[in-house]
């Protein structure tokens, strides 16, 4: 394996990672991430059939796509995907029934998933079988960190705990699930209800946006800070620097755009 | 009679606010934050998708009762579905387009966008899943496309006010979209005492 085609596996791998992650970079898939994150085992079981679905789509599509015909692309991946879900249906609702019923109409909403849609347009049709395996991979890594992260706040603040073994009931400890109180104790209790409604879902995703634009905003801002004194080192030096000739005024480039 | 009438009304009005398509079963979230602040579109947007739901639900109710289901195949539906709708969403577009050009101007770029849209899905697939009959599965449809565009229409008009503020810069945008939505949903939280 040359050290091009090297880095470019490493590239399809890492970038949905964090770099461009579907759901906190790309605002796709929102649905389930507000859906299903009331706790953090079915937001893991979400992201692990969603992960699936989209590496057996991806590499279904990147192996077919000289066949299918421009024209009739996005019905074909449709039907493509659509199969994988029916399959993945199946599966969980025979071995993880817990975890089917908790997703419920969710599970065949991966359907019209963006980001399956948008991974098989955007890149599995271009790139080769392994790539787009790779691809798959790391972004349902990504999906699936993402959903872990706001299911991770959303139970704790909502339920005061931590349940384990309520879906996956293979995690069980002498038949009954096991409870980490974080909030909660014996006498006390200062879980907000809330943040397991609806309402709360959409203020969990809403302040982690902000969080991760504030820390956008920041590097923007020292980048353009950094280009600022650049700039005007250049032109300090250009005034030194003895010139038959005035210099042509300087305008140092304007940065940010606050 | 009277009282399955009433019941169908009771639905209607519990997926239309009580238990609001967007704002507390998550459907077409994407669209909802996506189409932005300009109300009209936002208008025309939720109009298509009440034609449709309302279509789709028309058609796919016969499909799985009277194809699916005899022929043994119930785990079918999502294939077939996605299906109906894609074709759906084409023939709707000729038929406004025949109809009514002016119509059809407005909705012109948001109809191929509601094959995605999951709250198409979403009802059907809740219809066949919950064994709705007909007037049942029609008032899920009616109240849940109802809702989907006065959600979005009340949802273009806060933002159009919103954007006339100065919000902290991390906020501005989606995420300040997302915090309304969840005030929102807070708002209609208050009537889940109406429910059936």
């Amino acid at each position: 394996m040359d050290e091009i085609a090297r880095k470019r596996h490493h590239e399809s791998f890492v970038a949905g990672i964090i770099k461009e992650n579907p759901l906190f970079v790309a605002i796709l898939g929102t649905c389930p991430a507000l859906a299903v994150t009331t706790t953090l085992e079915a937001a893991l079981g979400m992201g692990v059939l969603f992960t699936f679905v989209l590496v057996g789509s991806n590499v279904l599509i990147s192996a077919l796509r000289k066949l299918i015909p421009e024209e009739v692309e996005t019905p074909a991946y449709i039907v493509i995907v659509a199969t994988f879900v029916t399959v993945v249906k199946m599966l969980c609702e025979a071995y993880i029934p817990n975890l089917y019923s908790s997703l419920g109409v969710f599970l065949a909403l991966l359907v019209v998933n963006c980001i399956v849609l948008g991974r098989a347009e955007a890149f599995a049709n271009k790139n080769s079988v392994y790539d787009s395996f790779l691809d798959g991979i790391g972004n349902g890594i990504g999906y699936t960190l993402a959903l872990l992260l706001i299911a991770l706040i959303r139970e704790v603040l909502g339920t005061g705990m931590i349940t384990i073994g309520d879906i996956f009931t293979f995690l069980k400890v002498n038949g009954a699930s096991i409870h980490l109180y974080i909030l909660k104790g014996p006498t006390w209790d200062y879980s907000i209800y809330l943040f397991g409604t609806p309402a709360g879902a959409f203020f969990v995703f809403g302040v982690i946006m902000a969080v991760l634009a504030y820390k956008a905003n920041k590097k923007k801002d020292r980048e353009a800070a950094e280009r600022r004194a650049r700039a005007f080192a250049a032109a300090e030096a250009a005034k030194k620097a003895p010139s038959p000739i005035a210099p042509v005024a300087q305008v140092a480039p304007k940065g940010g755009n606050d | 009679m009277y009282a399955y009438f009433v019941s169908f009304l009771l639905s209607i009005v519990t997926y239309l606010l009580i238990d609001n398509v967007v704002l507390s079963r998550f459907y077409g979230i994407c669209s909802f934050v996506g189409v932005g602040n300009k109300v009209k579109s936002a208008f025309s947007m939720g109009l298509a998708v009440v034609f449709v739901i309302v279509f789709a639900t028309l058609i796919c109710f016969p499909i799985y009762y009277y194809v699916l289901v005899p022929a043994g195949l119930p785990f079918m539906d999502t294939v077939v579905y996605i299906l109906v709708i894609a074709c759906l969403v084409q023939v709707v577009g000729f038929f406004i387009k025949k109809y009514s050009p002016a119509l059809y101007k407005s909705l012109g770029i948001y109809l191929p966008l509601i094959t995605t849209n999951c709250a198409v899905l979403g009802v059907v697939t809740e219809n066949s899943n919950s064994g709705f009959d007909f007037g049942m599965s029609m008032a899920n449809a009616l109240g849940t496309s109802l809702g989907y565009l006065l959600m979005i229409v009340i949802f273009a008009c806060i933002r159009m006010r919103l954007d006339s503020y100065t919000a902290p810069r991390a906020m501005k945008g989606v995420p300040l979209a997302l915090i309304t939505a969840g005030l929102m949903a807070m708002a209609l939280m208050g009537l889940t005492g109406l429910g059936v």
